[in-house]
């Protein structure tokens, strides 16, 4: 019951209060068994990219508990339709992904920005460096945007991405992904992460994915929803993005008008 | 036992609390912990999803003080690393952030986003900002002026965190509670030098000059 019970943070911790009354959140960390590490060592770029130093202890203070406010004027309506570019749809299997942004305490976290980035239905990525000789489909473009609702909830239109070589080792190749980028609302809580699909065969192979912890792993799946699965146009696929949260602690008082 | 730590019951009010404001309302009794979702690299292909025309301008172009901080960054074999992206996040000239979660209240300057985005395929990212204020630091005193930064790039399976001080601001960084707990070569590789049109900061991923990276 992993959803259920309290995580390694015992009740009662709080975030900073100092002299001058400045109260602030405190953004839990995931815990090392559950959280993806910098580096790993059957990904071989990360060989010479993640630092090898372990990183200092930063407390939390206002810059880390602030975030920068992202919303609606960064999306286009035509954004969270990937299918429709340039005049015409997408080649590939038409699919609904959709779910909720929370943080770890269970919070929907509304108006916030979700940038997604994809392969098309080849593997293919519309980008310079991708030689992957698939071919590129005028009318993708492999990019979404989207904001959640009051409930945290977003959703796009998309087709599903295929899978692609990679190199990383003899006949390498990811499982089918979705890039997904994620702010909150604290430099904390910033998150960029890939969404996979269920029972991919090649999940075996892969390092990307297998850098999850294996008791992690299963968060960064979508499932497949029949409730959502649109009759006679797309499946959809249920995925939920989990931010962290702030401790329970609640504020003592509803007047701190002495904030530093 | 496993269970999916996502199946959370449906939540049906909005969320509302915000700093200094009771968080008990509509809300579940108790913690009830989901696992976070676990990162991932965000792989060679970032600019598909994530330029922006106006991203390196934490500051609008013409904001009167506003100054570019240019850097490379390099890998464990001195390579510049063509396919990064930095994130920066600050507070404004009088201290203030851009953001409702500062529990001393938003604030808002002109011109000022306090956040940019850069990637660093001429080699470089460069970011259009304002010389941040000093903030508290919660312990009493005021921290000097400093930019939270991530780095982002393939062959990192998380972002890494680190903060751009500024080379000028001698006695402010002095008394600053992060400076302080740092040795003096650590400190060094904090420092964005005075260039030309504003600073140079360069990120050592690894390395003898590996810059300080911080745990948040
Ligand atoms: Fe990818």
């Amino acid at each position: 019951m992993e959803s259920l019970t309290r995580g390694p943070y015992g009740p009662g911790m709080t975030g900073t209060t100092s002299p001058s009354g400045l109260h602030l959140p405190r953004y839990l960390r995931e815990p090392d068994a559950t959280r993806t590490p910098v580096g790993f060592p059957d990904y071989k770029s990360t060989g010479l990219r993640a630092p090898l130093r372990t990183p200092v202890d930063l407390p939390q203070r206002l810059t880390e508990i602030t975030g920068p406010v992202l919303g609606e004027d960064r999306v286009l309506p035509t954004d969270a339709d990937l299918t429709l570019r340039n005049g015409g749809e997408a080649v590939g299997q038409r699919i609904l992904v959709h779910g909720r942004v929370l943080d770890s305490d269970g919070r929907p976290v509304p108006d916030a920005l979700v940038e997604v980035w994809q392969a098309n239905a080849g593997g293919r990525y519309r980008h310079v460096v991708d030689v992957f000789p698939a071919p590129l489909d005028p009318h993708f473009d492999g990019l979404g945007r989207v904001v959640t609702d009051s409930l945290g909830r977003y959703e796009f239109m998309t087709i599903k991405p295929g899978a692609y070589p990679w190199g990383n080792h003899h006949n390498a190749w990811r499982p089918a992904h979705i890039h997904f980028s994620l702010f909150g609302r604290a430099f904390t809580q910033r998150l960029v992460t890939q969404m996979y699909f269920p029972d991919d065969p090649l999940f075996g192979q892969d390092p990307i994915f297998n850098s999850i912890p294996a008791a992690a792993r299963h968060r960064a799946i979508s499932q497949f929803s029949l409730e959502r699965t649109v009759d006679n146009w797309a499946l959809a696929f249920e995925w939920n993005i989990v931010l962290r949260g702030t401790d329970q602690t609640p504020f003592e008082t509803e007047d701190d008008g002495d904030v530093a | 036992m496993t269970t999916n730590p996502l199946d959370v019951p449906d939540v049906t009010e909005p969320y509302q609390p915000l700093p200094g404001r009771s968080r008990t309302t509509g809300f579940l009794e108790g913690p009830l912990r989901l696992g976070t979702s676990p990162s991932a690299t965000v792989g060679p292909y970032l600019a598909i999803g994530l330029s922006w025309p106006d991203g390196e301008l934490a500051a609008a172009e013409g904001t009167p003080g506003a100054f570019w901080i240019r850097g490379r960054i390099f890998d464990g074999a001195g390579a510049v690393v063509p396919d990064a992206m930095v994130e920066t996040w600050q507070a404004d000239p009088d201290g203030g952030f851009p953001s409702p979660m500062d529990p001393r209240g938003a604030a808002s300057y002109e011109g000022f986003r306090g956040y940019a985005r850069a990637q660093t395929s001429t080699g470089e990212y460069a970011v259009h900002t304002l010389k941040p204020g000093r903030v508290p630091d919660g312990e009493g005193g005021l921290q000097a002026p400093h930019i939270d930064v991530s780095v982002f790039a393939r062959g990192l399976l998380d972002r890494v965190v680190t903060r751009i001080y500024f080379a000028d601001e001698a006695e402010a960084n002095a008394e600053d509670v992060v400076l302080r707990g740092l040795d003096e070569g650590q400190r060094a590789t904090l420092l964005a030098d005075k260039s030309d049109d504003g600073y140079r900061f360069d990120i050592y991923l690894q390395g003898d000059r590996e810059t300080v990276f911080f745990a948040v």
